[in-house]
């Protein structure tokens, strides 16, 4: 039974002091768990304390690999809003490419 | 005891209190030191990031240590960067304390003018309170000539006063947007408390009550706090009059009111959402509506977490870890050194406020009136300058322009307005147009516009824009220069004119 840090990471190093159970530490290209130490905080805290304050949406992930932070969660940024954005801004590179080339 | 850069109240030496136009608008607002008590101001007399004058002269540096954060801001983007007052995109080298002391050290060999270390991010300080304070032990104890400073949200604020006051850092900013929690809500959507994330208006509640707590710890304990304020319009602007008001009756002894920086490419929420940033113009008002309740600091550059230099200057790129490695560094050697650089430009800084007490008198004087009376309009005036606190850079070349008000009671230092500039000095100017288009965008309400040189091309849009361009003035001190240009202003009349309204207008 462990947690698991994915490649969205950004190593912001918030998790690692947290841990009760030193199970957390940095690597690269990013920070991981050690899947023998880590006991979901179970016995120590109510809620996983790496889950907890990690600011990534979908950064630690449970051992079927869910997220525990969803999309929009944290930040309150949707995945619409994002995948809007994205669109938008890949169709004005778009453009821009087009008039270059006309 | 005046500091001359900013007016002051030459007559009376009363805090500007209720606001109102005597104190307030009509350019006798104080100058954001002058009603410090004697302690606290010889303590930020030379310190770059709170005296306007200082800000010329001695640089000051941020190290990466902290890179954990313990909030969520709606004006953040944790994938690449914070820092309270985040600038969004800017991703920094996070350092170990040693390699951040190394990193100190060598800067303040190099340059002698860096007198003051920060640790503002890239995430929260005191959220990474080992990292953090081991900086700040080693930095004490091998360079005590530098001052150290660092900047929080506030949340792990109570617990490291203590820990804080052991290594005598003197000077604290907190961030404070607001203190209702209503207010919080649209700004924090969580904050990790005891062992848990807290959401909404529950976390922004704690966040208030920590900051406060912290607050009146630091200031019980002698120790200087300034405010720092992010304004969003819509969110929190009509409330931070109110923010001012508390911080400074807690004892808070500068409010910097800076600018939200919100564009969707950073990826925040606000940047996402279309949250707008307030103008040039906007922010001012709200600087002067603030700023009968309290000392307001103008000058702030909102600079970057792991910036090096001088003024606007970035210099990372000498000190990057690498180069560092290789360099052997006599500190001992390099403190004599900087000792006589300070002391150097201690002189210079005094020769400066006397000239400036001097002009300030003369300006007076030719009006013939008291300086609490003015019976001319103030005059907003925009300088470009490279620092040492003269005009010494052309028009096309500034990526700031210090914005003045002059008015029968002197010269006072408004602000920072930032932009591309109109050429990069390149053979081509490529996207001039679009630049000068920006700048005239930050320059909206200043009336003349100082510049060692400024080219043709700018020249004919300026004044359609009601900006005069001058390049008369170049290499000549800037308060003087503005006292020049105004007494020329009245002396052809154009103070009697209908009064500028934003300039008017409480
Ligand atoms: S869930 Fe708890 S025990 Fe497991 S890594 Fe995270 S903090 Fe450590
Ligand atoms: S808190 Fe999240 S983003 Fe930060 S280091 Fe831990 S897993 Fe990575």
């Amino acid at each position: 039974m462990s947690l698991e840090i994915i490649e969205s990471c950004v190593n912001c190093y918030a998790c690692e002091p947290l841990c009760p159970n030193e199970a957390i530490y940095q690597a690269a290209p990013h920070f991981l768990i050690d899947p023998d130490k880590c006991t979901e905080c179970l016995g120590d805290f109510d809620d996983a304390q790496c889950t907890s304050i990690c600011p990534i949406e979908g950064a630690i992930v449970d051992e079927l690999g869910v997220a525990l932070n969803l999309p929009g969660s944290l930040t309150g940024i949707s995945a619409e809003m994002l995948a809007k954005y994205q669109a938008a801004v890949e169709a004005a590179y778009q453009a821009a490419l087009a008039a270059k080339a006309g | 005891m005046d500091l001359p850069v900013i007016n002051s109240i030459p007559s009376s030496g009363e805090p500007a209190a209720g606001g109102g136009c005597a104190s307030n608008s009509c350019g006798s607002t104080d100058d954001q030191l002058g009603h410090l008590p004697e302690h606290i101001r010889a303590k930020v007399h030379n310190h770059p990031c709170y005296s306007e004058q200082a800000h010329h002269y001695f640089a000051r540096m941020h190290v990466a240590v902290a890179p954990a954060c313990n909030i969520q801001c709606h004006y953040c983007n944790r994938k690449y960067d914070c820092s309270n007052e985040s600038r969004p995109g800017v991703v920094s080298e996070v350092l170990t304390p040693q390699q951040a002391v190394k990193k100190v050290m060598a800067v303040a060999a190099n340059i002698p003018q860096m007198t003051v270390l920060g640790i503002a991010g890239p995430g929260d300080p005191l959220a990474n309170p080992e990292r953090t304070f081991a900086t700040f032990r080693e930095l004490s104890e091998k360079a005590p000539d530098i001052k150290l400073c660092v900047s929080t949200n506030g949340l792990a604020l109570p617990e490291s006063v203590e820990e804080l006051a052991k290594h005598n850092i003197d000077h604290v900013t907190i961030t404070i947007n607001c203190v209702d929690p209503d207010v919080g809500a649209q700004i924090y959507p969580w904050v990790f408390w005891k062992n848990e994330r807290v959401m909404g208006r529950e976390g922004a509640a704690i966040l208030i009550e920590q900051q406060q707590k912290g607050l009146e710890m630091l200031t019980a304990r002698g120790i200087l706090v300034k405010v720092n304020s992010v304004m969003i319009p819509g969110v929190n602007d009509k409330h931070l009059a109110e923010v001012s008001k508390v911080v400074k009756s807690k004892g808070a002894f500068l409010h910097n009111v800076m600018p939200l920086i919100a564009e969707p490419e950073h990826g925040t929420f606000y940047g996402l959402m279309g949250q707008p940033s307030p103008t040039a113009e906007e922010l001012q008002k709200l600087q002067d509506a603030c700023s009968g309740d309290m000392n307001m600091m103008r000058h702030c550059r909102q600079c970057r977490a792991d910036a090096v230099g001088l003024l606007g200057e970035d210099r990372g790129q000498e000190f990057t870890m690498d180069k560092i490695e290789d360099m052997e560094i006599d500190y001992p050697a390099a403190m004599v050194k900087r000792a006589e650089v300070h002391a150097e430009i201690a002189k210079e800084l005094e020769e400066k406020d006397n000239k400036a007490r001097a002009a300030k008198a003369e300006l007076v004087s030719i009006h013939g009136m008291t300086p609490s009376a003015p019976a001319t309009r103030p005059v907003l005036m925009a300088v470009s300058t490279k620092g040492g606190g003269v005009i010494n850079e052309h028009f096309g070349h500034a990526h700031e322009f210090l914005v003045y008000e002059a008015s029968g009671n002197g010269v006072r230092f408004i602000g920072h307005r930032k932009t591309t500039p109109y050429c990069e000095g390149g053979s081509s100017c490529g996207d001039g147009e679009t630049a000068l288009d920006e700048t005239l965008r930050v320059l909206k309400g200043c009336e003349v516009v100082l510049s060692a040189k400024i080219g043709f091309e700018p020249w004919a849009p300026l004044e359609a824009a009601g900006i005069q361009p001058n390049g008369e003035h170049a290499m000549e001190p800037i308060e003087e220069a503005i006292a020049a240009v105004y007494e020329e202003l009245r002396a052809a009349g154009k103070l009697d004119e209908k009064p500028n309204p934003q300039q008017k207008v409480a």
